[in-house]
């Protein structure tokens, strides 16, 4: 027995009757074990994390997938399963004792079912093909991460996926019915039903956001929402941070759920405009982009009194997007601050907590102070509505120390999010990258509840395993988002 | 009476429990003991741990402990201008919150809105080894962890003992009434699911006795056109009508005979099962007051994919809810002992030895 780069225990005779009984299973051409045919697969979003794993398989049938999963439960290897590899936490980094399981071949909508409002997908299609494919029907698919255009279903449901619709159309988890999965042991599940509900424990509240660490998801029946009539943006200038966030609370006193609320600080007005010259006024310290939809008359009715409050609330500006076209720039603006900020900074951390609403100010003023401290400026991308922060810290990892201090001060940020009644990921998941702070959000019994709940499906822990939920002896390490030379991965695509 | 945190007093009560292997049957209002198999154990009153921790009606969240009454936890947020979006039945005026989510129920707003569970963001509870345990929080987008706090919704209670609760809150609609149209069920079958792929302010929509009842409800402008829209004759104060049907108190759902809940998709035609039908949540989810025999009825619902509770008048050691496929009920009782592994918290509540 000899250990791995990932310290984990691996054996060559085991490997060797592995690969072949892979073989046996699958057509030659879906068992990759050459290095260059690995190497796409060694990380996900999260590319400072990478891991060959030892093969990744790519099958195309459920009953291929039941038959993998046996054969590594019999085998005691373990398995990761991908989709298309955009998440932001190391989800579906590789084990190099592992298989890699991708699901890229799952690509077809079996029914959009416009009767019912629902559509049954496999899990490797594209988050935006469902919306496209439903829309000849009127009809759309409510959570829009900001990846849509590349993520797919079934990593949507792993992670609980959101976008900047949350507030008013819920997360993944409030707009799926149902799924089949594979467990480890290669049995086929069906979870939910084509129902409102359906009868035992909420499965599929449990299967959501769990991070590919209970099963492997093989098929998603989606609800679609009737596409709103109209939808209209306003944009407000503020000059100051604090009175942005005060507006945000009163746009909620008043009754109204916007579609959108999202906030940006002068770091971020300035990377994002220099970047997607969206028309943000540059002379602000913050702006807030408030997106309402519904019928065409509440919308109108919406306008005036977001209107009125913003200006209330001490807004410089209030401008509301004249067409379609300067709606999308509006939006550009916002969804392009993350690759507008790597082009500022040689590297960046983003964070990813989330806060009750009223502790912005509170918050903010934080962040800033220990700025100072650390000499490390940060731009603030802030989905408002629903409490979602995203610090960006910029540094430079060939300075010396800037590394660590960075990784310091992002801690404390996370730490004062769960200090505040918040939570140290809104949407980008735990993963690899937050693994260790899970033991500042949740205490030795509820880290052993969770390890519990997944040997209720995952018995042998073969599943994606070290990801998600901390042993207890890990809590002590520190790890985060780390952008360099404001390279994401996947650079094409928006992240917000 | 005032709020009061009695969680360590429950705490001791388990753990003496635990130390002695006493069943426990943990009781709120008591307003939904008809519902679900007949359980034994001594009682652990949940009652007395009441309050609403936190309500800050800027944040959308509220925070009670678990036997706040339902209806103090609504009038604290009507006064804000607020409401519980799942529109809960309450089935008597005892009703606590922990009740609530615990049966995990929701009202006629449930297909629009969303469900209980929809609404849970982060609960506090006792599982069965006696230790008090947080999951979720008070934000409403949060994926530390496994979502625990929605696994306890609709466990009646055999998972652990729930202590406090933390929910996401809408505003209340600024206008509402309702649309009635005399139809056919068929009718108001296909009128009712092609409300969900228009762009229409509808928030509930029901079939009762020959007529579709369809609720309007949002800003004074959302609504004012709907109408003409919709068609049917408006019921200005219609409150009355969804609270009855809601409660159950509306005669049919009254009868002495058994009530079946039957769950399908919404445009599924009518079912040919003999009994009165009442149709809610825009056809999805059927009420039948039927002499029929469960397994029938079953069998007959299982051809369109749904599902069958048998709501009341039901065997109390029967079938209550729908049997779960075998891999699914092995999971089911992982979880039941990865929570409570001595099974002392509400045993058989849902399943025999669950």
């Amino acid at each position: 027995m000899l250990a791995s780069e990932d310290g984990l225990p691996c054996n060559r005779d085991t490997h060797e009757d592995l690969l072949r009984k892979l073989r046996k299973l699958l057509p030659p051409e879906a068992v990759l074990t050459d290095k260059e045919d690995l190497r796409p697969f060694e990380c996900d979003g999260l590319s400072v994390y990478r891991r060959l794993p030892l093969a990744v398989v790519l099958p195309e049938t459920t009953s291929q997938v039941q038959a993998i999963m046996r054969l590594c439960h019999t085998l005691q290897v373990p398995v990761v399963a991908r989709g298309a590899g955009t998440g932001l936490s190391g989800g579906a980094l590789p084990l190099s004792n592992g298989v890699l399981l991708s699901l890229a071949k799952f690509k077809r909508i079996l029914h959009i079912d416009s009767e019912n409002a629902m559509a049954t997908l496999q899990p490797g299609v594209r988050n935006l093909a469902i919306s496209d494919a439903a829309a000849a029907y009127g009809l759309y698919y409510a959570p829009d991460p900001s990846s849509q255009i590349a993520c797919t279903i079934g990593g949507n449901v792993a992670e609980n996926s959101g976008g900047v619709h949350c507030l008013k159309y819920g997360l993944t988890v409030h707009n799926i019915l149902m799924l089949k999965v594979v467990t480890m042991e290669g049995e086929l599940l069906t979870i939910g039903s084509e129902t409102l509900d359906s009868p035992g424990y909420d499965l599929l509240a449990l299967m959501t956001g769990s991070e590919g660490m209970l099963a492997v998801i093989v098929e998603v029946t989606v609800k679609l929402l009737a596409k709103p009539e109209r939808a209209q943006v306003l944009l407000a200038a503020f000059d100051d941070v604090f009175k942005a966030g005060e507006a945000v609370g009163a746009i909620i006193a008043a009754g109204i759920i916007p579609a959108g609320l999202e906030m940006m600080d002068k770091v971020a007005i300035h990377a994002s405009e220099d970047y997607a010259h969206a028309g943000y006024p540059r002379d602000a310290e913050a702006i807030l982009l408030c997106e309402l939809d519904g019928t065409n008359a509440e919308v109108s009715e919406h306008i005036m009194k977001v209107r009125e409050i913003l200006h209330q609330g001490g807004a410089t500006e209030v401008r509301t997007a004249v067409n379609e076209a300067e709606r999308q720039l509006f939006w550009k603006g916002r969804k392009s601050a993350f690759p507008a900020v790597g082009r500022i900074s040689p590297d960046y951390y983003c964070m990813d907590g989330t806060i009750p609403r009223r502790q912005l100010p509170h918050v903010l003023r934080q962040i800033s102070l220990w700025s100072e401290e650390y000499g490390l400026p940060v731009a603030n991308v802030f989905h408002a509505g629903d409490g979602n922060l995203h610090p960006l810290i910029l540094f430079d990892a060939n300075k010396d120390g800037e590394l660590a201090g960075t990784e310091e001060f992002g801690q404390r940020i996370l730490q004062l999010c769960v200090e505040v009644g918040g939570s140290i990921t809104g949407e980008h998941g735990v993963g690899m990258e937050k693994i260790n702070q899970m033991c500042i959000q949740f205490k030795a019994p509820e880290l052993s509840q969770f390890h519990a709940v997944k040997a209720a499906f995952d018995p042998a822990g073969l599943l994606n395993p070290g990801k998600a939920v901390p042993t207890l002896q890990r809590c002590a390490e520190f790890g985060a988002m780390h952008v360099h030379h404001g390279q994401l991965p996947h650079p094409e695509l928006e992240r917000f | 009476m005032s709020a009061c945190d009695i969680s360590e007093t429950l705490q001791q009560q388990v753990r003496n429990a635990v130390g002695n292997g006493t069943p426990l049957k943990i009781e709120g209002g008591n307003s939904k003991i008809f519902l679900g198999r007949e359980i034994h154990g001594e009682t652990l009153d949940v009652s007395g741990h009441r309050g609403i921790v936190e309500h800050d009606p800027c944040e959308l969240v509220l925070t009670a402990r678990s036997g706040t009454p339902l209806k103090e936890v609504e009038a604290a947020l009507a006064e804000a201008g607020q409401m519980l979006a799942f529109e809960p039945p309450h089935f008597g005026d005892n009703a606590t919150l922990g009740g609530t989510i615990a049966c995990g129920l929701s009202g006629p707003r449930r297909p629009f809105c969303g469900s209980a569970r929809d609404f849970v963001l982060g609960c506090k509870l006792i599982n069965g080894k006696g230790e008090i345990l947080r999951f979720g929080g008070k934000v409403i987008k949060n994926v530390a962890g496994y979502d625990i706090s929605r696994l306890m919704v609709g466990a009646y209670g055999t998972l652990g003992v729930l202590l406090e609760i933390s929910l996401k809150i809408l505003p209340r609609p600024a206008a509402s009434y309702t649309l009635v149209q005399e139809c056919t069920q068929a009718e108001a079958i296909s009128k009712m699911s092609r409300l969900l792929s228009q762009p229409v302010p509808v928030d509930a929509a029901c079939y009762h006795a020959g007529h579709c009842y369809v609720r309007v409800s949002g800003s004074e402008q959302a609504v004012k056109h709907a109408h003409e829209h919709l068609g049917g004759e408006v019921i200005e104060k219609s409150e009355p009508f969804w609270h009855a049907l809601r409660e159950h108190h509306l005669p049919f759902l009254g009868s002495a005979n058994p009530l079946y809940r039957v769950m399908v998709k919404p445009a599924v035609p009518p079912l040919e099962i003999a009994g009165e039908w009442l149709l809610d949540w825009g056809g999805a989810q059927r009420w039948l007051v039927s002499d029929e025999p469960i397994a029938l009825i079953r069998e007959r619902v299982a051809t369109v994919g749904g599902h069958v509770t048998w709501f009341r008048g039901g065997e109390h050691n029967g079938e209550i809810f729908q049997p779960l496929a075998p891999p699914v009920f092995v999971i089911h009782q992982r979880l039941k002992s990865s929570f409570d592994p001595n099974g002392i918290f509400n045993r058989g509540r849902i399943y025999a030895d669950l």
